[in-house]
């Protein structure tokens, strides 16, 4: 049989969604502006999407998360909202002295017909600049097409589109990482400062999403990806994009590819040791150098721990669900670890997700994992009972599933809703896969443990 | 200060002085001001979600949908459907051709998969420009299931929170009066504005049954569909909260003659007092009597153990940012209970009558605030110096940021704060934050710790 059994939503198909396994697009759009520097993500809509993606991303984060709105009320509906747009932009403007407002669109106005675009640009030909205006990116962000993911990758584009400059070649990359934490973001840094590299890493989450008490409240919190570097990224030597379910959407890798002719690695997320190596032998490519000592270390200690563990982890099932590049990625790992995928599942719907899980699996994994796109978790609860899976992997809102099942649930990505420190999970590279191997196995031996009647205290 | 406020906003921002009280409000948010408002859908989905057997449908893309998953902590006794969320899911197609066809497939399907008591269809802002007959779907449903089918009218740019109430009540009111009302006690209330958050509605029932009241209908916290349905045959309606459910109370005063009064279940004089006005209200003597007994245990109870946590709080300033005002009042009379000291005061919804008992029961200095943002907020804590700040999800990485303590007033609490218990509960939860060590840490009391010798790395 070729490929992996691409199973289609639970016959017969349903057509409501119960207990979604994705996000609406504008949140994606806001999540990769709060990595831009100086930037307040604004949404064009009425109150209640700002408001309430605010408390969704807070609910993560611990962090005030600022999301401005036009607030359209009925009268807006009727007659365009480009008067509450123009007045909120004045206002955003005006009190938060933003380098960049990124200005994502919302079901509403994208059904009454606005077009902001051109809102925009009436509205900076009838302001006065006094040198201070900053960088209005607006995206289109239908809530009615695609998930938060096409919202991220399209604000990324769409704020790359605005601000790369033609340019003047240089020795730095670009690295797309999609929507990662802020640990990871981190973790990517270090990486390329190590290997001597300048990297502009588009969006940079890892201090406007985990940032320090404070003084004073940072209306902008400091730092993300700054505005004179994102113009410089059509010179960069490459761009590395992660992400093996994108290749089909249109990008910031791609323009750039496309614009400036900037070589564009297309990478899967470098989670686990395979996906990591790709990442560690472009960058050994582009800067000409050797993988540093230090991270050589890094993967020599997490095989090491591999076999140290691998027992603790053959052969349990597990449910993998979330993002589509997420999953495919963990369910790289998960089959070096000796860990079988039996379900893959995601909300999205790019069409390569089939073809992607199989391609990572496929040299490791004799089976065919169960695929389904488009899912929800009332359809990954209703395959779990044939699966008898031993554990789950994803967000917290497959916590519900796991609670029933009585298994543990391996909490990566986004949202982490049910504990604090979601920021900080680390996912990517030789590190993250060692923190995340630790988590599973001792999930393992735990559960093993407090299902003995013996309560022993060596494995 | 001035700086962190709008222009626009300055009428609705007062400090309290010796001249007579103003303030504006219930005006529609300002663009771009980051209000801590929702919108028209969350007003109603957040009054109906508690009805724990009915079945919730958001008509429209799958956000309103996500963002309101299993969002509130409203316990259920038993059936927990509302836990689940329910979404068409609309599609690009959906939006061009409309949605109504896909409506009635959804609602087919989740009828016969849950059976629920009833459905509600949650129009949101897309719905409302697409033009999607909720109503005739409802009614083709309703006729075909035999199940109550009710179109909640909450397209979210139509108005604010409370419009979202409204809508909500609306639909309520469309249940009340189709069940059988045989067999309710002459002495009987509904429990209104109540939403068994960490089952608070619990709690507040054993004291009606202590008392010897019959409750008909929660409404709506652990609520289920054929108590509402009886609901009119309650003899009073007990409203909490900031009028939520006020709108109903007021219909089924109209159309069934059904009295209500206004109550609050937080903090221990307006819990004791809530209690009074139902018993005076029966005028029966063994109510009455029943309610003093009620009472005077719970306080002899409960001071004692007050004590200790007044001690440490006393003369503590506490700031607080709530959705509706009424909860602010009862939070005001308990931080004076704990000896605490209220500086800011404000919520999301008030009334000119709220912003006015507001202003009549607090300190001189105190700052009064409708409708008001992360910019504001933050710059009266600073201004305030404020111990502690109590108020929901969207508040609190403000507190934090600056490194104040804070008090989940939300929706999501795992504490129950109503009733006399609830008093020592929040006491417990304002300590715990007040008292920890932690504030010794951040840069805003760091400061004061290099003065004192403290603080090592800033010393350095």
């Amino acid at each position: 049989m070729e490929g992996p059994v691409v199973k289609k939503p639970v016959e017969p198909a349903y057509v409501s969604t119960t207990n979604a396994c994705k996000l609406c697009r504008p949140i994606g759009a806001c999540l990769a502006f709060k990595g831009i520097e100086g930037t307040v993500p604004f949404l064009h809509g009425s109150q209640g999407c700002a408001t309430y993606m605010r408390r969704y991303i807070i609910s993560h984060f611990n962090e005030p998360i600022d999301i401005a709105s036009s607030s359209l009320g009925e009268k807006h509906a009727v007659y365009g909202g480009q008067a509450n747009l123009k007045l909120g932009l004045v206002n955003v403007i005006g009190k938060y002295r933003p380098r960049m407002i990124g200005i994502a669109s919302t079901c509403l106005t994208e059904t009454i017909g606005d077009d902001v675009p051109r809102i925009i640009k009436d509205f900076l030909e009838e302001t006065r600049t006094d040198g201070n205006m900053p960088v209005l990116v607006p995206v289109s962000t239908p809530s009615y097409a695609g998930t938060h993911m096409e919202g991220f990758h399209g604000a990324v584009r769409a704020v790359v589109e605005n601000l790369a400059i033609q340019p003047t070649h240089h020795d730095g990359i670009n690295i797309l990482p999609g929507f990662v934490s802020p640990a990871d973001i981190r973790h990517l840094a270090e990486i390329t400062d190590d290997f001597g590299m300048t990297a502009t890493i588009l969006p940079d989450i890892s201090e406007t999403l985990d940032g320090p008490a404070m003084n004073e409240y940072p209306l902008i919190p400091r730092g993300g990806t700054p505005i004179s570097s994102i113009r410089l990224m059509g010179g960069a030597k490459a761009t590395l994009e992660f992400g093996r379910t994108i290749s089909s959407i249109p990008t910031a890798g791609a323009w750039l590819e496309e614009t400036y002719k900037t070589r564009r690695y297309l990478l899967g997320l470098p989670i686990g040791i395979r996906e990591t190596d790709r990442l560690f032998a472009v960058l050994e490519t582009l800067s000409g150098k050797k993988t540093p000592r230090k991270y050589i270390g890094e993967r020599e200690r997490l095989i090491d721990s591999l076999v140290d563990g691998h027992k603790y982890v053959f052969g349990k099932r597990a449910i993998i669900y979330g993002e589509e590049d997420l999953v495919v990625a963990l369910t790289a790992f998960m089959v070096e670890i000796g860990i079988k995928p039996v379900f893959c599942a995601s909300g999205g719907k790019s069409g390569l997700f089939g073809k992607a899980i199989k391609a990572v699996t496929q040299d490791l994994y004799q089976d065919e994992p169960m695929v389904m796109e488009g899912a929800d978790f009332f359809d990954i609860a209703q395959e779990v009972e044939s699966l008898s899976p031993d554990l789950l992997i994803g967000h917290s809102k497959g916590y519900s599933i796991s609670r029933k099942l009585g298994i543990p649930l391996i909490r990566v990505g986004f949202p982490i809703h049910d504990r604090i420190g979601g920021q900080r999970i680390l996912h990517i590279g030789y590190r993250g896969a060692q923190g995340l191997f630790d988590l599973i196995a001792n999930a393992m031996i735990q559960a093993k443990q407090d299902g003995s009647p013996v309560g022993y205290g060596y494995m | 200060m001035q700086q962190a406020i709008f222009e626009e906003r300055q009428g609705q921002i007062r400090e309290k002085d010796e001249r007579p009280f103003s303030i504006e409000c219930n005006k529609a948010s300002l663009a771009g001001a980051v209000s801590q408002r929702a919108c028209v859908f969350c007003g109603s989905r957040v009054v109906l979600y508690p009805i724990a057997d009915a079945l919730h449908l958001v008509h429209g893309p799958i956000g309103c949908a996500v963002y309101t998953w299993d969002i509130r902590g409203a316990l259920s006794s038993g059936r927990e459907l509302h836990r689940m969320s329910f979404s068409t899911d609309l599609q690009e197609m959906d939006v061009i051709f409309g949605g109504e066809n896909k409506l009635y497939r959804a609602l087919n399907e989740l009828i016969e998969r849950y059976s629920p008591g009833a459905a509600f269809v949650y129009s949101t802002c897309i719905v409302g420009i697409i033009g999607d007959d909720l109503e005739a779907v409802c009614r083709k449903v309703q006729q075909e299931r035999g199940i109550p089918v009710i179109p909640v009218q909450s397209e979210g740019f139509k108005g604010n929170k409370r419009s979202g109430y409204m809508a909500a009540c609306n639909a309520m009111f469309r249940l009340v009066g189709t069940g059988n009302t045989e067999g309710i006690s002459p002495c009987s209330v509904n429990l209104l504005g109540d939403f068994n958050l960490a089952g608070e509605i619990w709690i507040i029932r054993k004291y009606f049954k202590q008392m010897g009241i019959e409750v008909v209908a929660n409404i709506t916290g652990d609520g289920r569909i054929a108590d509402i349905q009886r609901a009119h045959g309650a003899r009073l309606n007990i409203v909490q909260c900031s009028g939520a459910t006020l709108d109903l109370a007021r219909m089924m005063k109209n159309k069934y003659g059904i009295p209500y009064i206004r109550v609050s279940y937080f903090g221990v004089e307006d819990m004791a007092e809530s209690l009074y006005r139902v018993a005076r209200h029966f005028k029966d003597p063994g109510i009455m009597r029943r309610t003093r007994e009620l009472v005077g245990e719970e306080l002899s109870r409960l001071y004692p153990r007050l004590e200790e946590y007044r001690k440490a709080l006393a003369g503590k300033k506490a700031a607080i940012y709530v959705g509706g005002a009424f909860k602010a009042f009862s939070l005001v009379k308990a931080f004076r209970l704990l000896g605490m000291k209220v500086v800011m005061v404000g919520s999301q919804t008030g009334t000119t009558e709220d912003y006015e008992e507001l202003a009549a029961i607090t300190d001189p200095g105190t700052i009064i605030v409708d409708d008001s943002n992360p910019l504001e907020l933050s710059a009266f804590l600073k201004e305030k110096d404020v111990d502690i700040f109590v108020g929901g999800v969207k508040e609190r990485p403000i507190a934090y940021k600056l490194g104040v303590a804070f008090c989940d007033h939300n929706h999501e609490r795992k504490e129950a704060l109503e009733g006399f218990i609830g008093m020592l509960n929040f006491a417990k939860e304002v300590y715990a934050s007040v008292m920890s060590p932690v504030w010794r840490f951040v840069p805003r009391r760091a400061a004061a710790a290099v003065d004192q010798g403290r603080c090592i790395w800033k010393a350095q």
